[in-house]
Protein backbone atom coordinates (compact mmCIF):
# COMPACT_ATOMS: atom_id res chain seq x y z
CA UNK A 1 0.00 0.00 0.00
CA UNK A 2 1.65 3.12 -1.31
CA UNK A 3 1.48 6.22 1.54
CA UNK A 4 0.08 8.84 -0.13
CA UNK A 5 -2.28 8.10 -3.12
CA UNK A 6 -3.40 11.48 -5.05
CA UNK A 7 -5.88 11.10 -7.31
CA UNK A 8 -7.27 13.70 -9.43
CA UNK A 9 -6.98 16.65 -7.10
CA UNK A 10 -8.85 19.86 -7.62
CA UNK A 11 -8.20 23.31 -5.81
CA UNK A 12 -9.97 26.67 -6.78
CA UNK A 13 -9.89 29.91 -4.92
CA UNK A 14 -12.26 32.92 -4.55
CA UNK A 15 -14.77 34.17 -7.63
CA UNK A 16 -12.75 33.45 -10.53
CA UNK A 17 -12.33 29.97 -9.63
CA UNK A 18 -8.41 30.48 -10.17
CA UNK A 19 -7.65 26.76 -10.54
CA UNK A 20 -4.20 26.42 -7.42
CA UNK A 21 -4.34 22.39 -8.11
CA UNK A 22 -5.79 21.29 -11.68
CA UNK A 23 -6.29 17.68 -11.41
CA UNK A 24 -3.09 16.59 -9.99
CA UNK A 25 -2.69 12.64 -9.46
CA UNK A 26 0.56 10.83 -8.13
CA UNK A 27 1.40 8.42 -5.67
CA UNK A 28 4.31 8.15 -2.95
CA UNK A 29 5.67 4.43 -1.53
CA UNK A 30 6.74 3.89 2.16
CA UNK A 31 9.80 5.05 3.13
CA UNK A 32 10.22 7.15 -0.23
CA UNK A 33 11.36 10.99 -0.18
CA UNK A 34 9.37 12.54 -2.55
CA UNK A 35 9.85 16.35 -3.93
CA UNK A 36 7.59 18.92 -5.24
CA UNK A 37 9.60 21.69 -7.11
CA UNK A 38 8.11 24.27 -8.77
CA UNK A 39 7.99 28.40 -8.00
CA UNK A 40 5.85 30.38 -5.94
CA UNK A 41 2.17 30.26 -7.14
CA UNK A 42 2.39 26.30 -8.64
CA UNK A 43 -0.36 25.06 -6.31
CA UNK A 44 2.34 23.15 -3.90
CA UNK A 45 1.02 24.77 -0.60
CA UNK A 46 -2.03 23.98 -1.66
CA UNK A 47 -1.31 20.34 -2.15
CA UNK A 48 0.39 19.92 1.34
CA UNK A 49 -2.91 21.15 2.84
CA UNK A 50 -5.22 19.39 1.09
CA UNK A 51 -2.86 16.54 2.16
CA UNK A 52 -3.03 17.14 6.37
CA UNK A 53 -6.83 17.64 5.92
CA UNK A 54 -6.62 21.47 6.35
CA UNK A 55 -8.31 22.23 3.24
CA UNK A 56 -11.24 20.34 1.13
CA UNK A 57 -10.96 20.13 -2.78
CA UNK A 58 -13.33 20.85 -5.07
CA UNK A 59 -12.87 17.41 -6.32
CA UNK A 60 -10.63 14.04 -6.39
CA UNK A 61 -9.46 11.72 -3.59
CA UNK A 62 -6.72 11.11 -1.98
CA UNK A 63 -5.46 9.01 1.26
CA UNK A 64 -2.88 8.98 3.48
CA UNK A 65 -1.21 5.79 5.27
CA UNK A 66 -4.16 4.40 4.10
CA UNK A 67 -7.16 6.66 5.58
CA UNK A 68 -9.13 9.55 3.41
CA UNK A 69 -8.46 12.84 3.41
CA UNK A 70 -12.15 13.48 4.25
CA UNK A 71 -13.86 10.60 5.89
CA UNK A 72 -10.74 9.66 8.14
CA UNK A 73 -9.28 13.07 8.64
CA UNK A 74 -9.18 12.80 12.43
CA UNK A 75 -6.60 10.18 11.91
CA UNK A 76 -4.26 11.85 9.33
CA UNK A 77 -4.22 14.26 11.95
CA UNK A 78 -2.94 11.82 14.50
CA UNK A 79 -0.26 10.01 12.32
CA UNK A 80 1.66 13.04 9.99
CA UNK A 81 3.59 15.76 11.42
CA UNK A 82 3.53 18.92 8.85
CA UNK A 83 6.38 21.89 8.75
CA UNK A 84 4.11 25.18 6.86
CA UNK A 85 6.33 27.44 5.06
CA UNK A 86 5.76 29.63 7.84
CA UNK A 87 7.19 29.41 11.01
CA UNK A 88 3.87 28.16 13.16
CA UNK A 89 5.33 27.44 16.87
CA UNK A 90 4.82 29.30 19.56
CA UNK A 91 6.58 31.79 19.96
CA UNK A 92 6.59 32.93 23.19
CA UNK A 93 7.00 29.78 24.51
CA UNK A 94 10.70 28.12 24.83
CA UNK A 95 12.38 25.49 22.93
CA UNK A 96 11.66 22.91 24.98
CA UNK A 97 8.14 23.90 25.60
CA UNK A 98 7.43 23.87 22.25
CA UNK A 99 9.18 20.06 21.74
CA UNK A 100 7.28 19.39 25.35
CA UNK A 101 4.00 21.14 24.10
CA UNK A 102 3.81 18.86 20.73
CA UNK A 103 4.75 15.58 22.00
CA UNK A 104 1.76 16.17 24.75
CA UNK A 105 -0.65 17.08 22.38
CA UNK A 106 0.06 13.92 20.06
CA UNK A 107 -0.35 11.98 23.76
CA UNK A 108 3.74 11.52 23.68
CA UNK A 109 6.73 12.41 25.52
CA UNK A 110 10.18 14.16 24.49
CA UNK A 111 11.92 10.89 25.68
CA UNK A 112 9.97 7.92 24.18
CA UNK A 113 11.12 8.91 20.39
CA UNK A 114 13.97 11.19 21.64
CA UNK A 115 16.31 8.94 19.08
CA UNK A 116 14.68 10.13 15.88
CA UNK A 117 15.53 14.07 16.80
CA UNK A 118 18.21 13.44 18.76
CA UNK A 119 21.04 14.36 15.99
CA UNK A 120 18.66 17.51 15.12
CA UNK A 121 18.26 18.70 18.53
CA UNK A 122 21.57 18.60 20.38
CA UNK A 123 21.99 21.18 17.58
CA UNK A 124 19.83 23.69 19.38
CA UNK A 125 19.70 22.00 23.22
CA UNK A 126 21.73 24.80 24.08
CA UNK A 127 19.40 27.30 23.61
CA UNK A 128 16.41 25.18 25.37
CA UNK A 129 15.48 27.61 27.56
CA UNK A 130 15.09 30.43 24.53
CA UNK A 131 12.06 31.45 23.64
CA UNK A 132 11.28 30.42 19.41
CA UNK A 133 10.25 33.49 18.98
CA UNK A 134 14.08 34.80 19.73
CA UNK A 135 15.44 32.45 17.76
CA UNK A 136 17.83 32.37 14.67
CA UNK A 137 16.05 30.94 11.27
CA UNK A 138 18.11 27.91 10.81
CA UNK A 139 17.49 27.11 14.60
CA UNK A 140 13.87 28.07 14.37
CA UNK A 141 13.69 25.71 11.02
CA UNK A 142 15.16 23.09 13.49
CA UNK A 143 12.69 23.20 16.21
CA UNK A 144 9.96 23.27 13.67
CA UNK A 145 11.27 19.45 12.18
CA UNK A 146 11.71 18.31 16.06
CA UNK A 147 8.26 19.30 16.66
CA UNK A 148 6.87 17.86 13.49
CA UNK A 149 8.48 14.66 14.47
CA UNK A 150 8.18 14.03 18.01
CA UNK A 151 5.24 11.24 17.63
CA UNK A 152 7.08 9.78 15.22
CA UNK A 153 4.81 10.83 11.96
CA UNK A 154 4.77 8.28 9.18
CA UNK A 155 4.07 10.52 6.92
CA UNK A 156 6.26 14.17 7.63
CA UNK A 157 4.88 17.11 5.11
CA UNK A 158 7.74 19.64 4.85
CA UNK A 159 6.28 23.14 2.60
CA UNK A 160 9.53 24.99 1.59
CA UNK A 161 11.82 23.97 4.57
CA UNK A 162 15.05 25.70 2.69
CA UNK A 163 13.20 28.56 1.12
CA UNK A 164 15.43 31.34 1.86
CA UNK A 165 17.89 29.88 3.55
CA UNK A 166 21.76 30.05 2.50
CA UNK A 167 23.38 27.32 0.35
CA UNK A 168 25.39 25.25 3.25
CA UNK A 169 22.21 25.57 5.35
CA UNK A 170 20.32 23.81 3.03
CA UNK A 171 22.88 21.25 2.65
CA UNK A 172 23.23 20.49 6.01
CA UNK A 173 19.00 20.28 5.90
CA UNK A 174 19.04 17.84 2.92
CA UNK A 175 21.50 15.49 5.05
CA UNK A 176 18.97 15.57 7.56
CA UNK A 177 16.77 14.52 5.61
CA UNK A 178 18.49 11.79 4.50
CA UNK A 179 18.88 10.76 7.87
CA UNK A 180 15.51 10.66 8.45
CA UNK A 181 14.69 8.23 5.47
CA UNK A 182 16.54 5.26 6.88
CA UNK A 183 14.14 5.60 9.72
CA UNK A 184 11.38 4.99 7.18
CA UNK A 185 9.42 7.76 7.46
CA UNK A 186 7.74 9.10 4.65
CA UNK A 187 8.60 12.51 3.54
CA UNK A 188 7.48 14.80 0.75
CA UNK A 189 9.04 17.62 0.57
CA UNK A 190 8.84 20.87 -1.43
CA UNK A 191 11.09 23.48 -2.80
CA UNK A 192 11.60 26.54 -5.48
CA UNK A 193 15.60 25.31 -5.87
CA UNK A 194 15.54 23.17 -8.56
CA UNK A 195 19.25 21.94 -7.76
CA UNK A 196 17.38 20.01 -4.81
CA UNK A 197 15.76 18.33 -6.82
CA UNK A 198 18.65 15.14 -7.12
CA UNK A 199 18.69 14.92 -3.04
CA UNK A 200 14.62 13.62 -3.68
CA UNK A 201 13.65 9.93 -4.50
CA UNK A 202 11.23 10.89 -6.98
CA UNK A 203 10.15 14.50 -8.01
CA UNK A 204 6.82 16.05 -9.58
CA UNK A 205 8.09 18.90 -11.47
CA UNK A 206 5.00 21.97 -10.83
CA UNK A 207 3.46 24.71 -12.37
CA UNK A 208 0.31 26.91 -12.61
CA UNK A 209 -1.49 23.77 -10.22
CA UNK A 210 -0.61 21.20 -12.98
CA UNK A 211 2.29 18.56 -12.62
CA UNK A 212 4.86 18.70 -15.98
CA UNK A 213 6.37 15.48 -14.98
CA UNK A 214 6.73 13.10 -12.45
CA UNK A 215 9.47 10.42 -12.40
CA UNK A 216 12.73 9.99 -10.32
CA UNK A 217 15.26 12.54 -11.39
CA UNK A 218 17.31 10.47 -13.53
CA UNK A 219 14.64 9.33 -15.48
CA UNK A 220 13.62 13.19 -16.23
CA UNK A 221 16.81 14.11 -16.82
CA UNK A 222 17.57 11.08 -19.33
CA UNK A 223 13.75 12.02 -21.11
CA UNK A 224 15.05 15.47 -21.91
CA UNK A 225 15.10 15.31 -25.51
CA UNK A 226 17.40 17.88 -27.52
CA UNK A 227 21.51 17.79 -27.61
CA UNK A 228 22.67 20.28 -24.98
CA UNK A 229 25.75 22.05 -25.43
CA UNK A 230 27.56 24.62 -22.63
CA UNK A 231 28.95 27.67 -24.41
CA UNK A 232 30.95 30.34 -22.97
CA UNK A 233 32.50 33.77 -24.27
CA UNK A 234 33.38 36.79 -22.82
CA UNK A 235 29.85 38.22 -22.50
CA UNK A 236 26.98 36.67 -20.94
CA UNK A 237 24.46 38.88 -22.28
CA UNK A 238 25.28 39.31 -25.60
CA UNK A 239 26.20 35.59 -26.17
CA UNK A 240 22.71 34.79 -25.70
CA UNK A 241 21.10 37.27 -27.60
CA UNK A 242 23.91 35.99 -30.52
CA UNK A 243 23.27 31.88 -29.92
CA UNK A 244 19.70 32.64 -30.56
CA UNK A 245 20.04 33.43 -34.12
CA UNK A 246 22.47 30.13 -34.30
CA UNK A 247 20.37 28.03 -37.24
CA UNK A 248 18.64 24.44 -35.58
CA UNK A 249 19.12 26.54 -32.40
CA UNK A 250 16.24 25.51 -29.96
CA UNK A 251 16.77 27.69 -26.66
CA UNK A 252 19.33 29.76 -25.11
CA UNK A 253 19.38 30.24 -21.51
CA UNK A 254 21.98 31.43 -18.82
CA UNK A 255 23.38 28.42 -16.21
CA UNK A 256 25.59 30.31 -14.55
CA UNK A 257 29.54 30.80 -16.01
CA UNK A 258 27.75 28.83 -18.84
CA UNK A 259 24.88 29.39 -21.33
CA UNK A 260 22.83 26.10 -22.29
CA UNK A 261 22.29 26.23 -26.35
CA UNK A 262 19.69 23.21 -26.95
CA UNK A 263 19.96 21.99 -30.33
CA UNK A 264 17.42 19.92 -33.10
CA UNK A 265 18.53 16.17 -32.41
CA UNK A 266 19.44 14.96 -35.86
CA UNK A 267 18.21 11.82 -35.93
CA UNK A 268 15.97 10.11 -32.88
CA UNK A 269 16.60 11.38 -29.46
CA UNK A 270 19.49 10.12 -27.52
CA UNK A 271 21.42 8.70 -30.24
CA UNK A 272 23.73 11.67 -31.10
CA UNK A 273 27.01 10.04 -32.01
CA UNK A 274 30.56 11.35 -30.80
CA UNK A 275 30.78 12.71 -34.47
CA UNK A 276 27.83 14.70 -34.51
CA UNK A 277 28.73 16.27 -31.08
CA UNK A 278 32.07 17.07 -32.03
CA UNK A 279 30.51 19.03 -36.26
CA UNK A 280 28.01 20.76 -33.50
CA UNK A 281 30.64 22.12 -31.19
CA UNK A 282 32.51 23.04 -34.45
CA UNK A 283 29.31 24.71 -35.87
CA UNK A 284 28.83 26.68 -33.09
CA UNK A 285 32.43 28.01 -32.34
CA UNK A 286 32.65 28.97 -35.57
CA UNK A 287 29.49 30.57 -35.65
CA UNK A 288 30.70 32.76 -32.53
CA UNK A 289 34.11 33.51 -33.81
CA UNK A 290 32.32 34.90 -37.43
CA UNK A 291 30.13 36.90 -34.95
CA UNK A 292 33.26 38.03 -33.45
CA UNK A 293 33.37 36.38 -29.82
CA UNK A 294 36.61 35.93 -28.32
CA UNK A 295 38.10 32.81 -25.96
CA UNK A 296 35.23 30.92 -26.77
CA UNK A 297 34.60 27.10 -25.33
CA UNK A 298 32.12 24.91 -26.52
CA UNK A 299 31.57 21.61 -24.75
CA UNK A 300 28.32 18.88 -24.63
CA UNK A 301 26.80 18.74 -21.63
CA UNK A 302 23.91 16.82 -19.58
CA UNK A 303 20.78 18.56 -18.79
CA UNK A 304 19.95 19.21 -15.57
CA UNK A 305 16.83 19.66 -13.99
CA UNK A 306 16.19 23.27 -14.42
CA UNK A 307 16.55 22.62 -18.31
CA UNK A 308 14.34 20.24 -18.06
CA UNK A 309 11.45 22.34 -16.15
CA UNK A 310 12.20 24.91 -18.74
CA UNK A 311 11.98 22.45 -21.63
CA UNK A 312 8.47 21.58 -20.02
CA UNK A 313 7.91 25.13 -19.52
CA UNK A 314 7.78 25.69 -23.33
CA UNK B 1 25.57 68.91 -2.69
CA UNK B 2 28.04 66.74 -3.63
CA UNK B 3 31.40 66.13 -2.41
CA UNK B 4 33.82 66.90 -5.31
CA UNK B 5 36.83 65.07 -3.61
CA UNK B 6 35.05 61.78 -4.06
CA UNK B 7 36.30 59.75 -7.10
CA UNK B 8 32.94 59.98 -9.32
CA UNK B 9 33.17 56.49 -10.63
CA UNK B 10 33.21 55.01 -7.88
CA UNK B 11 29.44 54.36 -6.53
CA UNK B 12 30.06 52.77 -3.18
CA UNK B 13 33.02 53.23 -1.27
CA UNK B 14 33.65 51.59 1.79
CA UNK B 15 36.45 51.72 4.75
CA UNK B 16 36.16 49.97 7.56
CA UNK B 17 32.29 50.50 8.33
CA UNK B 18 31.35 49.41 10.63
CA UNK B 19 27.56 48.45 13.21
CA UNK B 20 27.29 47.14 16.72
CA UNK B 21 24.33 45.97 18.61
CA UNK B 22 25.39 46.26 22.31
CA UNK B 23 28.53 43.53 22.54
CA UNK B 24 27.57 42.09 18.80
CA UNK B 25 29.66 43.50 15.93
CA UNK B 26 26.99 42.48 13.34
CA UNK B 27 29.29 44.18 10.58
CA UNK B 28 33.09 44.34 11.23
CA UNK B 29 34.88 46.50 9.39
CA UNK B 30 33.87 46.10 5.73
CA UNK B 31 36.29 48.44 2.89
CA UNK B 32 34.68 47.65 -0.63
CA UNK B 33 34.42 49.82 -3.77
CA UNK B 34 31.74 49.09 -6.51
CA UNK B 35 32.05 50.75 -9.96
CA UNK B 36 29.67 52.46 -11.57
CA UNK B 37 27.51 50.50 -13.69
CA UNK B 38 29.17 47.15 -12.65
CA UNK B 39 27.04 44.08 -11.31
CA UNK B 40 28.01 43.84 -7.64
CA UNK B 41 26.93 40.24 -5.86
CA UNK B 42 26.21 40.40 -2.20
CA UNK B 43 26.73 37.31 -0.91
CA UNK B 44 26.85 35.54 2.77
CA UNK B 45 25.78 32.88 5.10
CA UNK B 46 22.30 33.96 7.06
CA UNK B 47 23.35 35.51 9.55
CA UNK B 48 26.60 37.30 7.93
CA UNK B 49 25.25 40.79 8.32
CA UNK B 50 24.38 41.33 4.80
CA UNK B 51 20.83 42.73 6.10
CA UNK B 52 22.78 45.02 8.60
CA UNK B 53 25.40 46.38 6.02
CA UNK B 54 22.70 47.28 3.14
CA UNK B 55 20.48 49.00 5.51
CA UNK B 56 23.64 51.53 6.55
CA UNK B 57 24.20 52.05 2.56
CA UNK B 58 20.69 52.65 2.21
CA UNK B 59 20.50 55.40 4.55
CA UNK B 60 18.70 53.70 7.04
CA UNK B 61 20.94 53.15 9.47
CA UNK B 62 24.18 55.32 11.06
CA UNK B 63 27.04 53.05 10.98
CA UNK B 64 28.77 53.08 14.62
CA UNK B 65 32.23 54.03 12.82
CA UNK B 66 33.93 53.86 9.82
CA UNK B 67 33.47 55.54 6.24
CA UNK B 68 31.39 55.47 3.40
CA UNK B 69 29.90 57.04 0.06
CA UNK B 70 26.77 56.19 -1.80
CA UNK B 71 26.18 58.07 -5.31
CA UNK B 72 28.88 60.47 -3.50
CA UNK B 73 27.18 61.21 0.14
CA UNK B 74 28.38 60.45 3.10
CA UNK B 75 26.01 58.10 5.01
CA UNK B 76 26.40 59.89 8.40
CA UNK B 77 25.24 63.38 7.12
CA UNK B 78 23.84 63.29 3.71
CA UNK B 79 20.97 59.86 4.35
CA UNK B 80 18.21 61.84 2.20
CA UNK B 81 20.14 62.48 -0.66
CA UNK B 82 21.34 59.06 -0.58
CA UNK B 83 17.50 57.93 -0.82
CA UNK B 84 16.97 59.84 -3.52
CA UNK B 85 19.68 58.41 -5.49
CA UNK B 86 19.23 54.93 -5.34
CA UNK B 87 16.48 52.54 -6.19
CA UNK B 88 15.51 49.67 -3.82
CA UNK B 89 13.34 46.26 -4.01
CA UNK B 90 13.11 43.86 -1.07
CA UNK B 91 12.41 40.53 -0.86
CA UNK B 92 8.94 40.90 0.01
CA UNK B 93 6.97 41.69 -2.97
CA UNK B 94 6.49 45.43 -1.50
CA UNK B 95 3.87 47.36 -4.76
CA UNK B 96 0.29 48.62 -3.73
CA UNK B 97 -1.87 45.41 -4.36
CA UNK B 98 -5.02 47.16 -4.21
CA UNK B 99 -3.61 49.68 -6.83
CA UNK B 100 -3.28 49.06 -10.14
CA UNK B 101 -0.09 48.82 -12.30
CA UNK B 102 -0.28 52.24 -13.22
CA UNK B 103 -1.24 53.68 -10.45
CA UNK B 104 1.49 52.20 -9.03
CA UNK B 105 3.96 53.53 -11.32
CA UNK B 106 2.03 57.02 -10.51
CA UNK B 107 2.64 56.41 -7.25
CA UNK B 108 6.26 55.64 -6.71
CA UNK B 109 7.69 57.76 -9.75
CA UNK B 110 5.93 60.70 -7.86
CA UNK B 111 7.40 60.18 -4.71
CA UNK B 112 10.64 59.96 -6.53
CA UNK B 113 9.68 63.78 -8.19
CA UNK B 114 9.00 62.82 -11.44
CA UNK B 115 7.25 65.27 -13.31
CA UNK B 116 3.92 64.54 -14.80
CA UNK B 117 5.01 64.48 -18.37
CA UNK B 118 8.25 61.89 -16.85
CA UNK B 119 5.62 60.06 -15.48
CA UNK B 120 3.82 59.74 -18.62
CA UNK B 121 6.56 58.83 -20.85
CA UNK B 122 8.74 56.32 -18.22
CA UNK B 123 5.28 54.65 -17.98
CA UNK B 124 4.77 54.22 -21.03
CA UNK B 125 8.29 52.69 -21.85
CA UNK B 126 8.43 50.05 -18.75
CA UNK B 127 4.24 48.79 -20.24
CA UNK B 128 5.90 48.36 -23.54
CA UNK B 129 9.58 47.24 -22.29
CA UNK B 130 7.80 44.21 -19.60
CA UNK B 131 5.06 43.72 -22.90
CA UNK B 132 1.72 43.97 -19.98
CA UNK B 133 -0.07 46.58 -22.64
CA UNK B 134 -3.00 44.57 -21.53
CA UNK B 135 -2.71 44.17 -17.68
CA UNK B 136 -1.77 47.93 -17.21
CA UNK B 137 -5.09 48.94 -15.78
CA UNK B 138 -5.22 45.68 -14.14
CA UNK B 139 -4.61 45.55 -10.31
CA UNK B 140 -1.27 44.19 -8.91
CA UNK B 141 -2.69 41.68 -6.97
CA UNK B 142 -4.03 39.95 -9.87
CA UNK B 143 -0.37 39.43 -11.53
CA UNK B 144 1.75 36.43 -11.56
CA UNK B 145 4.49 36.54 -9.21
CA UNK B 146 7.30 36.55 -12.01
CA UNK B 147 5.36 39.66 -13.69
CA UNK B 148 5.27 41.04 -10.20
CA UNK B 149 9.03 40.69 -9.56
CA UNK B 150 9.86 42.28 -12.56
CA UNK B 151 7.29 45.53 -12.04
CA UNK B 152 8.69 45.61 -8.88
CA UNK B 153 12.41 46.19 -10.29
CA UNK B 154 11.17 48.68 -13.26
CA UNK B 155 9.66 50.79 -10.62
CA UNK B 156 12.97 50.65 -8.37
CA UNK B 157 14.66 52.19 -11.33
CA UNK B 158 11.94 54.25 -12.59
CA UNK B 159 13.95 57.32 -11.58
CA UNK B 160 16.85 56.44 -13.03
CA UNK B 161 18.68 55.98 -9.57
CA UNK B 162 22.60 55.86 -10.00
CA UNK B 163 22.09 52.65 -7.64
CA UNK B 164 19.86 49.83 -7.24
CA UNK B 165 19.94 47.61 -4.15
CA UNK B 166 18.05 44.52 -5.05
CA UNK B 167 17.35 42.11 -1.73
CA UNK B 168 16.97 38.57 -2.81
CA UNK B 169 14.93 39.60 -5.84
CA UNK B 170 14.42 36.30 -7.48
CA UNK B 171 13.53 33.91 -4.47
CA UNK B 172 10.71 31.28 -5.68
CA UNK B 173 10.81 32.55 -9.02
CA UNK B 174 10.39 29.61 -12.21
CA UNK B 175 13.64 28.99 -13.90
CA UNK B 176 12.33 31.30 -17.13
CA UNK B 177 11.68 34.34 -15.53
CA UNK B 178 14.51 34.43 -13.62
CA UNK B 179 16.48 34.64 -16.31
CA UNK B 180 14.26 37.44 -18.15
CA UNK B 181 14.83 39.23 -14.83
CA UNK B 182 18.41 38.76 -15.41
CA UNK B 183 18.28 40.57 -18.42
CA UNK B 184 16.51 43.58 -17.04
CA UNK B 185 18.90 43.73 -14.80
CA UNK B 186 22.07 43.76 -17.40
CA UNK B 187 19.53 45.93 -19.29
CA UNK B 188 20.26 48.62 -16.24
CA UNK B 189 23.65 48.02 -16.10
CA UNK B 190 24.42 48.67 -19.96
CA UNK B 191 22.56 52.22 -19.19
CA UNK B 192 24.84 52.69 -16.34
CA UNK B 193 22.75 52.12 -13.21
CA UNK B 194 24.84 50.11 -10.91
CA UNK B 195 23.27 47.17 -9.26
CA UNK B 196 24.02 45.70 -5.89
CA UNK B 197 22.24 42.24 -5.48
CA UNK B 198 21.98 39.41 -3.06
CA UNK B 199 21.19 35.95 -3.88
CA UNK B 200 20.97 32.36 -3.03
CA UNK B 201 21.13 31.11 -6.23
CA UNK B 202 24.68 30.53 -7.14
CA UNK B 203 24.08 30.57 -10.39
CA UNK B 204 23.41 34.04 -10.27
CA UNK B 205 26.48 34.94 -8.71
CA UNK B 206 28.15 34.02 -11.97
CA UNK B 207 26.11 36.70 -13.79
CA UNK B 208 27.88 39.39 -11.64
CA UNK B 209 31.00 41.65 -12.45
CA UNK B 210 32.56 40.73 -9.08
CA UNK B 211 30.96 39.08 -5.97
CA UNK B 212 31.99 39.62 -2.24
CA UNK B 213 31.55 36.83 0.33
CA UNK B 214 30.64 38.05 4.06
CA UNK B 215 31.33 35.73 7.08
CA UNK B 216 30.74 36.45 10.41
CA UNK B 217 30.26 40.28 9.63
CA UNK B 218 33.22 40.62 7.90
CA UNK B 219 34.34 40.36 4.11
CA UNK B 220 36.13 37.23 3.75
CA UNK B 221 36.31 37.50 0.00
CA UNK B 222 35.80 39.74 -2.84
CA UNK B 223 36.67 39.45 -6.99
CA UNK B 224 35.14 38.16 -10.24
CA UNK B 225 33.83 34.73 -9.74
CA UNK B 226 36.63 33.34 -12.10
CA UNK B 227 39.25 34.50 -9.76
CA UNK B 228 37.45 33.55 -6.90
CA UNK B 229 37.25 30.08 -8.29
CA UNK B 230 40.91 29.55 -9.65
CA UNK B 231 42.10 31.08 -6.00
CA UNK B 232 39.76 28.20 -4.29
CA UNK B 233 40.63 25.51 -6.72
CA UNK B 234 36.49 25.29 -7.12
CA UNK B 235 34.96 24.23 -9.85
CA UNK B 236 31.38 26.28 -9.08
CA UNK B 237 30.45 29.28 -7.09
CA UNK B 238 28.53 27.00 -4.64
CA UNK B 239 32.02 25.34 -3.79
CA UNK B 240 33.37 28.57 -3.25
CA UNK B 241 31.04 29.92 -1.01
CA UNK B 242 30.84 26.36 0.77
CA UNK B 243 34.52 26.25 1.83
CA UNK B 244 34.09 30.07 2.95
CA UNK B 245 30.47 29.80 4.68
CA UNK B 246 31.33 26.25 6.21
CA UNK B 247 33.73 27.51 8.56
CA UNK B 248 31.33 30.40 10.17
CA UNK B 249 30.15 30.94 13.75
CA UNK B 250 26.91 32.85 13.69
CA UNK B 251 23.90 30.93 11.20
CA UNK B 252 21.23 33.37 13.12
CA UNK B 253 18.80 35.03 10.34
Amino acid sequence: MDAVIVDSITKTYGKEKTHAVNGVSFSVKKGELFGLIGPDGAGKTSIFRVLTTLLLPDSGRASVDGFDIVKDFRKIRDRVGYMPGKFSLYQDLTVEENLSFFATVFGTTIKENYNLIKDIYIQIEPFKDRRAGKLSGGMKQKLALCCALIHKPSVLFLDEPTTGVDPVSRKEFWEMLRRLREQEITIIVSTPYMDEATRCDRIALIQNGNFLSADTPESIIHSYPDMLYAVKAENIYTLIQSLKNFENALSCHAFGEYVHLSVKPALLKGTTTPAEDHKNTEDIKNYLSMAGFKDIVVKKTEPTIEDCFIKLLS
Amino acid sequence: MKIQTVDRELSIKTEKLSKRFGQFTAVNEITFDVHKGEIFGFLGANGAGKTTAMRMLCGLSTPTSGKAQIAGFDVYKHTEDIKRNIGYMSQKFSLYEDLTVLENIRFFGGIYGLSNQQLKTKSEQLITQLGIQQEAKKLVSSLPLGWKQKLSFSVAVLHEPEIVFLDEPTGGVDPVTRRQFWNLIYEASDRGITIFVTTHYMDEAEYCNRISIMVDGKIEALDTPANLKQRFNASSMDDVFYQLARGAQRTEG
